[in-house]
């Protein structure tokens, strides 16, 4: 039977080392919802919607309560909507239209963010996607919950550079249009290389063609009980550190296999797959930097980092994975700028750039996360960081991605306050040499060599 | 039979085990187990019990144990005992 120290060592944990369940977000297919007509699919959607998620919220609160442990979001994924939309949307003012659609629905059901406002073209763009990448601007400026996302590259497909430049544009756009508030819509969208089917973090998340009708996908967090786990063994050895950082990752992990299967049976959906990922919070301990620095770094950033990055994400991985059946989504440990207190005291003491932030997404889970840079940087010199980005994941065969906000107006010394689990962040300098000529060939960079395994 | 584990955590004082129990026989709660600690003043006590055939429901006894506590100057929890199982227990 359970003992008194297990169970006080468990609410520490959640009291006091910020553990939580990040997420539960509810994928829901949007492919019978389909019509050539906006208003009837606009319709089907919303009904779709409110039907499959009504008592989403209400169930997570419910499993909060029984076992004390915090669910801090209820989302909603659903299809990419250039699929959902294509036959009904003739231009990107149709597509703002299903944006709306999705906001009403995710209003109505209470749910915190609505992801799968999205394109998937990896290799080429239909017209119905870029109808969609182009309405993005407007969409994320005039709707609240609706995240969106782009998946421009893939190790099968090599990068569609047209469409890299492409977003770019609309990222910068789409700070333009989010000016009267930082920029915040850049915070809404991400572009990534070889996006998961099934990722329940938000602003990635789509509900991939090849789920179910409807699927519960799981986040777990808890970058606070790792890095308080490793400050009981500062002096040890790296095997020490890699078991410690293993064991605390296979206790996380069970308490969100838990949360999982119980949201799922209590909602007659099937359970999907547990992220396994360190996702941080401004919160004060809450920081995927702090872990850092408790493994022997002075600040994230300084030489080593990338190493102890890897220790992480892998151990992490190799925690976690026993503790689930199914896993899946992102699954590492993210390391975004503005969400993380440690990462931003990092990039404020001039520990960490933007380059070092690249490098270390090479052993992550994601990418260049929440990363802000001045509002006059060019839309090319975005399409340059994509691409840079996208490269590193195809050739990883992992997933990258880009979620960057040019915020408009402010320059290298000043900062952005985008306010709740957003955080704020410095605006960081952006190399200033050009990459115009390169980004503006056109066409696509084919798959690397090692993608033809057949 | 779901088992539910309630913390008592706080300073020590006089009856709070006493207004604990109270409380749980007047709701029909039988108490399964109970361990429990005092280190410097420091009063940490858990009981497991069974709710089967409890009065009211799980979220309702939550919130009003919680409420006792605040009056006795003590934090109390009520907890499924699966989520300290599935962290602790292969």
């Amino acid at each position: 039977m359970i003992n008194l120290y297990e169970v006080s060592e468990t609410n520490k944990m959640i009291e006091q080392e910020n553990l939580d369940v990040r997420t539960i977000t509810l994928g829901i297919s949007l492919l019978d919802c389909c019509d050539g007509n906006l208003k009837a699919c606009s319709e089907k959607i919303y009904e779709k919607i409110v039907t499959t998620a009504k008592d989403l919220v209400k169930t997570g609160k419910e499993i909060e309560t029984e076992y004390g442990i915090p669910i801090v979001n209820k989302r909603i994924s659903v299809t990419p909507v250039s699929l959902v939309g294509a036959a009904a949307c003739r231009g990107p003012e149709d597509f703002v239209v299903l944006a709306k659609t999705l906001d009403e629905a995710a209003k109505t059901v209470g749910v915190n963010f609505i992801g799968g406002y999205s394109a998937l073209v990896s290799k080429g763009m239909t017209k119905a996607d870029e109808y969609l990448i182009r309405s993005i601007p407007a969409a994320l400026s005039q709707t609240e919950y609706v995240c969106s996302s782009v998946n421009v590259g893939s190790t099968k497909c090599g990068i569609n550079m047209d469409a890299v430049k492409l977003l770019g544009e609309i990222v910068k756009e789409t700070a333009e249009h989010t000016a009267d508030r930082d920029s915040l819509g850049c915070a809404k969208l991400v572009v990534f290389c070889n996006a998961p089917d099934d990722n329940p973090f938000m602003a990635g998340a789509f509900h991939g063609v090849t789920e179910e009708d409807a699927m519960i996908n799981v986040g777990v967090s808890g970058p606070g009980v790792v890095k308080e786990a490793l400050s009981k063994i500062r002096d040890a050895n790296f095997e020490v550190l890699c078991e410690t950082v293993k064991k605390t990752a296979f206790q996380i992990t069970r308490v969100g296999q838990l949360v999982a299967k119980e949201a799922s049976r209590r909602l007659g959906i099937p359970f999907g797959i547990i992220d396994l990922s360190l996702a941080p919070t401004p919160a004060v301990g809450d920081s995927v930097a702090d872990i850092l620095t408790e493994i022997g770094l002075e600040y994230a950033g300084a030489p080593g980092t990338t190493a102890a990055l890897a220790l992480l994400n892998d151990q992490v991985k190799k925690g976690g994975v026993m503790a689930s059946s199914y896993v899946g989504g992102l699954s590492g440990a993210f390391i975004p700028v503005s969400e993380d207190q440690g990462m931003i005291d990092a990039v404020t003491v001039g520990a960490l750039s933007l380059e070092k932030l690249e490098a270390m997404t090479c052993v992550c889970s994601v990418g260049l996360d929440m990363i802000a840079i001045p509002g006059s940087t060019t839309p090319a010199t975005i399409s340059g960081i994509i691409a840079d980005e996208m490269a590193i994941g195809m050739v990883n065969q992992k997933t990258t991605a880009v979620r960057i906000i040019p915020v408009i107006g402010k320059e290298v010394g000043e900062s952005v306050e985008f306010g709740g689990l957003l955080g704020h962040a410095p605006i960081m300098p952006v190399n200033p040499f050009s990459c115009e000529k390169f980004v503006s060939r056109g066409g696509r960079i084919p798959a690397p060599i090692h993608s033809f395994k057949n | 039979m779901k088992k539910t584990v309630i913390t008592v955590v706080g300073k020590d004082t006089v009856g709070i085990i006493a207004r604990v129990c109270t409380y749980l026989a007047n709701n029909k709660i039988n108490i399964l187990d109970i361990s429990q600690t005092i280190v410097q003043e420091y009063f940490n006590m858990m009981m497991i019990v069974d709710m089967n055939g409890s009065l009211k429901p799980f979220a309702q006894i939550s919130s009003e144990l919680s409420q006792i506590g605040e009056e006795i100057g003590v934090k109390i929890l009520c907890q499924h005992e699966d989520i300290f199982d599935r962290m602790h227990r292969l």
